[in-house]
């Protein structure tokens, strides 16, 4: 019963950290039709950016995860402006060499500035800490990560949904010659969106930073992971991203404590039959 | 370049005395230059498979890879003799490529990228936990070769294997450049231009990319092989993602499906990453990245295209 409660927990932790990365590229994907595979970097950077404010600046964890997420926003900006914009044209071929090389550079930055070691967070004392539920008690920080995660879900579902710029970005994603038409700004939704993509991945990335370490090759080890999402949910979907999110998260979870030998090896066995079974994954609605 | 193609075999010839020239050029580098023959080898494979079908990879190292491991096991276990070891090689890289290939051809995209790289982790994992069979994070020991055909040594300095390695990668680069003018190879050329069109005259698309899936993986197999014979070790990183991602960025620095491109590509890369990885072994990275950002920005046929665009640059000014 307890090891069920701590696959659920942690599994479901985890999965929110996927989601929080891997949302951001998966809109990119369904809006721009850009395979990004520097995303991860955006999660790197963010992290890097909040351990050398803790660890150098004695800032705090909470005003060092904010100077972070807007450090990697700041540098989205002109990212995408200059160099993504670009990109959008590209066969795929192109965009994945073109991010590949991103990526190179963005790790040999942080290696430079800040070595190939481990880039510790250390949570506050007040995360680190276990709570009592009654019958068991629990970390802090995956309910912490799992409460930021419904937050940001809840967050995206009313921006997406209610408001104006959610609209008009569903209108670019369905359509963006059309939208642009219309009188709609698309350059300037791409850029937003792109930014609160890369956003969205630092404060995974910092949030995250114990269960993916944050290190100079973390956009390559980690590639994968993230990709894997955006598969199996569906390039453009932010449902499928979240399901997709959760359930690898439960399946990796659950492989890593029931077997934890071959827990990589199923893992990656159930994704290829997944997607030779869907190729489109679960609510994709470009192949 | 257009000239040199008129004349039948010119550029094969002039392939063969830079091999020549190339082995009383580095006596001292015979390793190097070695493993830049072996490499251009996987990069022609990835060029088979991309450059020709037009299946975008990631994860042609876990061919290579295979390749190695079963080289070096038929090595330990079976027989020492180089050649047998590389027809197993190769037929290990097309077992797995013709298994993988009929899941992964199904899809396309982000999606088949993907799969590829899962594919090579996949191997990774297995290799890394059949500790028994493959030593693990160890790697492979105790490769002894015996003598090419049984007569010519392998040598300390690595002349034997640089003349083996050039002549099996000599005779694959011939085979390719027949395949290339071959119905297949212009079918699949097809393929990579328009699937729907040739779907609609009739060809098997499916089936054609599976065959030249499986035609890279026999390649990339051959390629693991030599390595695993020539350093007489086999470590987890034949199945690094980088390696795929390396092998890619060179076919594309060199230009894809024209087998040229291949060469070209993949001693730049190597040579470039040799000079800089030694000259200041932690900052290199940075070379590559805008080397290959370079490439995709401005010159997006590869350099093979470069007497070309120069030509056109100087003919406007």
């Amino acid at each position: 019963m307890s090891l069920i409660l701590n696959i659920l927990i942690d599994g479901v932790a985890y999965g929110m950290i996927l989601f929080m990365i891997s949302v951001g590229l998966s809109v990119t994907m369904g809006l721009m039709r850009v395979i990004n595979l520097a995303h991860g970097g955006f999660a790197m950077l963010g992290g890097v950016v909040a351990h050398v404010l803790m660890s150098e600046a004695g800032v705090g964890y909470v005003p060092a995860a904010l100077l972070g997420i807007a450090a990697t926003v700041a540098l989205a900006w002109p990212l995408e402006r200059l160099i993504y914009r670009r990109i959008y044209g590209f066969g795929d071929l192109q965009q994945v060499l073109a991010t590949i090389g991103l990526t190179f550079l963005m790790i040999a930055t942080v290696n430079r500035l800040q070595g190939s070691t481990l880039l510790a967070l250390p949570l506050p004392g007040g995360l680190a800490q276990s709570v009592d539920l009654g019958f068991r008690t629990l970390p802090l920080h995956r309910i912490v990560v799992i409460g930021v995660g419904v937050a940001v879900i809840i967050g995206l579902w009313l921006l997406i949904d209610r408001t104006r710029f959610g609209i008009r970005l569903r209108a670019a994603v369905d359509n963006r010659a059309t939208a642009g038409a219309i009188g709609i700004n698309t350059g300037l939704i791409y850029s937003a969106t792109f930014c609160l993509g890369a956003g969205l991945a630092a404060l995974g990335g910092i949030l995250g930073a114990e269960m993916l370490p944050i290190e100079a090759y973390y956009p390559l080890r980690y590639m994968v992971l993230f990709l894997v999402v955006v598969a199996v949910g569906g390039m453009g979907s932010f449902a499928g991203s979240f399901a997709a999110a959760l359930g690898l998260g439960l399946i990796e979870t659950a492989s890593r404590y029931l077997v934890p030998e071959y827990g990589t090896i199923f893992y990656f066995a159930c994704i290829i039959v997944f997607l030779a079974v869907r190729p489109k994954g679960l609510w994709g609605r470009l192949a | 370049m257009t000239r040199l193609a008129r004349i039948p075999f010119a550029a094969e010839a002039l392939l063969v005395l830079v091999v020549i020239a190339a082995f009383f050029a580095f006596p001292y580098n015979l390793a190097f230059v070695t493993r830049i023959l072996i490499m251009v080898l996987f990069v022609l494979s990835i060029d088979l498979v991309l450059g020709f079908a037009g299946i975008a990879t990631l994860g042609q190292a876990a061919m290579y890879g295979t390749g190695a491991y079963a080289a070096g096991l038929f090595a330990v276990h079976v027989t020492a003799a180089p050649l047998p070891g590389l027809v197993v090689g190769m037929v290990a890289g097309a077992i797995l490529a013709v298994v993988s290939g009929l899941v992964l051809m199904r899809t396309k995209g982000l999606t088949l990228i993907m799969l590829t790289i899962a594919v090579a982790q996949i191997c990774h994992e297995i290799a890394n936990k059949a500790r028994d069979v493959t030593g693990g994070a160890d790697g492979l020991r105790g490769i002894r070769m015996e003598p090419v055909l049984g007569l010519f040594e392998f040598d300390f300095i690595g002349r034997t294997a640089y003349w083996y390695v050039a002549v099996v990668v000599f005779v694959v680069f011939l085979a390719l450049r027949r395949l290339a003018a071959a119905p297949l190879g212009l079918s699949l050329r097809g393929i990579h231009e328009s699937p729907e069109r040739m779907t609609a005259i009739g060809a098997p698309v499916y089936r054609r990319q599976v065959l030249a899936y499986t035609l890279g993986g026999g390649i990339a197999g051959i390629a693991g092989a030599l390595a695993a014979q020539v350093t007489q070790l086999v470590s987890l990183e034949v199945y690094s993602f980088t390696l795929s991602a390396e092998a890619l960025i060179m076919l594309i620095l060199g230009g894809t499906g024209r087998l040229w491109g291949a060469i070209v590509g993949t001693v730049l890369f190597m040579t470039v990453h040799h000079v800089a990885a030694s000259a200041d072994p932690f900052n290199w990275l940075f070379l590559i990245g805008f080397l290959v950002l370079g490439v995709v920005f401005f010159l997006p046929g590869g350099m093979i295209r470069l007497p070309a665009a120069l030509m056109r640059l100087g003919r406007r000014s």
